[in-house]
């Protein structure tokens, strides 16, 4: 697996969260190997999306330790975890509407384009060449997911398939080591899901190491080296696809007690 | 003195309070803040001061009357400004913004029609009698305001708390949505709320009017930053803070006034909102902006 | 020439005023472009106005100096109060900055050194129309460069979608700040500059009527672009010169342009898609 003294990429021990008496999650613990794809899937309301929210900092953990590169994250701004280097797409997806795919994109980039005010103001070399490798950059990331022939048009104008691809990009564009998707492929059609399989397989292979929350089994089966499964704020199995596609207490979960 | 002191800032905090209720009524339940609630509290002023002086009304049908100008006044906001934006979705700062606009057209109108100058009501329409209790001088007319208020308020209170009406309200306040699929006719209610809200600014103005015995066009504007500093203490869209917090507005006013400087006493109710909207936004009893759809 | 003399002597301070507004509806743009509805630009102007004029009644500063230090005295307050008020969210945003310009305005008309109501009389004529010229130039300038930068891009995300904005690795908190003090700075230097060539100020100016008027100018034309501002600014202030009857209905006609703007033209006269759109149908009908 991974050399002891190179920490995994991601690594959530013991975490639990509870708003006032409710426990949405409770010793949530798993480890995310760099380069590799990871899923975390579970029934509707088993808390998954809230491990995202915890990660990126728009909540705090009650309780247990977050760690990215041997880092905590733990009460830093969710800005500042981006700049660590971990971006995330969401279930509902929110993408900028009033921007144009471009643009959109090149908000992600926002980190990593170093100039200031008097750059802009006096419209230096400097700036400008930023600029332009920027839209470069954007170009070329739109193109991974097939949407550079419409880069110029409103992203309120994107069916709801190419909306999620946008935000794929944009994710991208922050230069994460760590993708957090939440449901990357939820109402898409199946070639547009075989398409977005590939890509995330091609960017795995580029180095970034991806973190999914799914529910289209065949996607994740498919895709994920390693799988979490959480149920009522619980992990009850980890392992990798074939392990926990057998676990008695997944199959459980999924179908509940009408099976007996 | 400080009992005389403590009649003022009942009288002047329980028509505050009732000002305020307007405000938040119209907040709670159609999730607007109203900048022209300060116009309608005067237009009710000006009403009333119309019958009394051209139709020769005794006061309670002009105070009857000033609600009822007030609250069509209300009525005709919600239908033709606010409905149209309901109807698109627009977030929550353009219908504000539309009734900063709507404020500023009444109180445009009100000092072409009446002029800019300082307006009174006639000496014998006002409650005369005065007596004293104890040391404190007390005018029947502090009487006759703070038992309007307070009756208005309890009508209120009680229709809120123990009818049917009341209770659709209360079902709207918390989710319009789920109300309509209740059954409830969220549009006629919104348009009953924008009625009775203005309706009680209307005949705060009245009181206040009688009370100073001065009608300007512009005595809406420093009332609307009173409400706003008043719903803001007491949480918005909470009742029982409207009243607690215009109580309490009144007090801090009165007491600066007399006990620190006239100016001071202005600036109070922007001190007070200022700190209170840095150190607890959501006020004594508020619940968050958003409410769910 | 000896007609533009003649135009000039007659109409020069009705040009400075549109140069003026232009300048004071561009600062509430720059806060509206980041998502913010401040009602403080015109107590930060009236900051600039009484800042400028009392370093040149009492210290006798230069002019240049002056401008100056009438758009960093509110810049600083604009900073001060800027982080803890920028918490806030929307409507109890424009509360608070509504609150903080009627403290400003009682605190002024209460000071004996700025002549409390009577304001400042005999501010020496210093403004001339080359300096507004080249200021809203520089401003324009400025904003349009900010606009298409990462800066630009950022302050439009925030305006959408402020968390999706925090996950991109945008500091919002910083970059609201930015834009509030920043809009402070412009309506200060617009407060100096009027404040001499009108030779009189006082708090009257710069109070809620004041910053409604600022709002009505950027929503009017349009807050979509930088040309929406100043097109509504030049129309709110050439239209009551031009009816000379409406001058007494300035407020009415004012509230009436919110209602209807907000009713019927919801991003204002110039919305540059709509008008871009417009300008490729024109020619696509000549291909």
């Amino acid at each position: 697996m991974n050399a002891p003294q190179q920490p995994n990429l991601l690594s959530i021990r013991n975490v639990g969260k509870h708003f006032g008496g409710l426990h949405v999650l409770q010793d949530v613990s798993f480890e995310v190997p760099a380069g590799s794809i990871y899923g975390l899937i579970g029934p509707n309301g088993a808390g998954k999306t809230t491990v995202f929210n915890l990660i990126t900092g728009l909540l705090t953990p009650s309780a247990g330790q977050i760690d990215f590169q041997g880092q905590t994250l733990i009460g830093l701004e969710p800005h500042r975890i981006t700049h660590q280097g971990i971006a995330r797409t969401f279930q509902n997806i929110r993408i900028f509407k009033e921007m144009d795919l471009l643009e959109n994109v090149m908000v992600g980039m926002h980190d990593h384009l170093n100039y200031g005010g008097f750059g802009i103001f006096l419209n230096s070399p400097a700036c400008r060449a930023a600029e332009k490798k920027a839209r470069e950059r954007a170009l070329e990331l739109l193109s991974w997911v097939g949407l550079d022939h419409k880069a110029d048009m409103l992203a309120d104008n994107l069916s709801y398939g190419d909306q999620r691809k946008l935000e794929f990009a944009r994710a991208l564009a922050t230069e994460p080591k760590l993708l957090l998707l939440d449901e990357p492929v939820a109402g898409m059609n199946p070639s547009e899901k075989t398409i977005l399989m590939e890509e995330i397989n091609n960017i795995r292979n580029r180095g970034y190491g991806v973190f999914m929350i799914e529910h289209d089994m065949r996607f994740v089966m498919g895709l994920c080296d390693r799988i979490a499964v959480l149920n009522f704020g619980r992990i009850i199995a980890e392992g990798t696809p074939d392990e926990v596609r057998n676990n008695p207490d997944v199959i459980e979960a999924y179908l509940g007690k009408e099976d007996e | 003195m400080l009992e005389q002191q403590l009649l003022n800032a009942l009288t002047l905090g329980s028509v505050y309070a009732l000002f305020a209720l307007g405000f938040t009524l119209v907040f709670g339940v159609l999730a607007v803040i109203n900048l022209s609630h300060g116009a309608v509290f005067m237009v009710g002023s000006y009403a009333a001061l119309a019958m009394v002086s051209h139709l020769n009304a005794p006061l309670w049908v002009a105070m009857l009357g000033a609600m009822v100008v007030s609250g069509t006044i209300g009525l005709l906001v919600d239908v033709l400004v606010l409905k149209p934006l309901r109807a698109r979705n627009a977030p929550h700062l353009i219908p504000m913004i539309a009734t900063i606009g709507v404020g500023i057209m009444l109180t445009s109108a009100a000092q072409g029609l009446f002029g800019a100058e300082v307006l009174r009501f006639p000496e014998d329409v006002m409650p005369a009698g005065e007596f004293m209790v104890g040391d404190v001088h007390v005018r029947a007319l502090e009487i006759a305001i703070v038992a309007i208020a307070f009756l208005l308020m309890a009508v209120l209170f009680t229709i809120l708390k123990r009818t049917q009406l009341g209770r659709a309200l209360r079902a709207i306040a918390e989710s319009p949505k789920a109300a309509y699929l209740l059954g409830i006719n969220v549009e006629g209610l919104f348009h009953i709320t924008s009625f009775v809200a203005a309706a009680l600014g209307g005949i705060a103005g009245v009181l206040i009017g009688l009370n100073f015995n001065a009608i300007t066009p512009f005595m809406g504007q420093p009332m609307l930053h009173k409400g706003i500093a008043v719903i803001i203490l007491g949480g918005m869209g909470d009742i029982r803070g409207a009243l607690i917090g215009g109580l309490f507005l009144g007090f801090a006013e009165v007491i600066s006034k007399a006990y620190l400087s006239s100016q001071m006493g202005d600036a109070v109710a922007f001190g007070l909102l200022f700190l209170i909207l840095l150190v607890r936004p959501s006020g004594l009893f508020g619940r968050k902006l958003e409410r769910k759809a | 020439m000896e007609w533009f003399n003649d135009f000039w002597s007659t109409y020069s301070t009705l040009v400075f005023s549109v140069g003026v507004h232009a300048l004071l509806a561009l600062s509430i743009w720059l806060t509206l472009s980041c998502g913010l509805l401040s009602l403080a630009n015109a107590a930060f102007m009236g900051v600039g106005a009484y800042v400028s004029a009392l370093l040149t009644l009492h210290l006798e500063w230069s002019f240049g100096s002056v401008l100056l230090a009438g758009g960093i005295a509110p810049t600083l307050v604009a900073l001060i109060i800027g982080a803890p008020v920028l918490r806030l969210s929307g409507v109890y945003l424009a509360m608070a900055t509504l609150a903080f310009g009627e403290v400003v305005r009682i605190t002024v008309l209460n000071l004996e050194i700025t002549g409390g109501p009577e304001g400042l009389n005999g501010i020496p004529l210093a403004t001339e129309g080359w300096h507004i010229a080249l200021i809203l130039a520089v401003a324009v300038y400025g904003l349009a460069r900010l606009r298409r930068s990462k800066v630009g891009r950022a302050f439009e995300a925030i305006k959408e979608d402020e968390v999706a904005a925090r996950l991109m690795g945008i500091n919002v908190d910083r970059y609201k700040l930015l834009a509030f003090s920043l809009g402070a700075f412009i309506a200060g230097v617009a407060g100096a500059l009027n404040a001499h060539f009108t030779f009189f100020i006082s708090p009257r100016e710069y109070g809620f009527e004041n910053a409604v008027d600022i709002l009505t100018m950027a929503v009017l034309g349009g807050t979509s672009s930088l040309i929406g501002p100043m097109l509504g600014s030049s129309i709110l202030t050439l239209l009551p010169e031009l009816l000379r009857s409406l001058q007494d209905f300035r407020s009415l006609v004012n509230g009436a342009v919110l209602v209807l703007v907000v009713l019927f033209l919801p991003k204002g006269l110039w919305e540059s898609r709509r008008i871009r759109a417009f300008f490729k149908r024109l020619k696509g009908g000549q291909a």
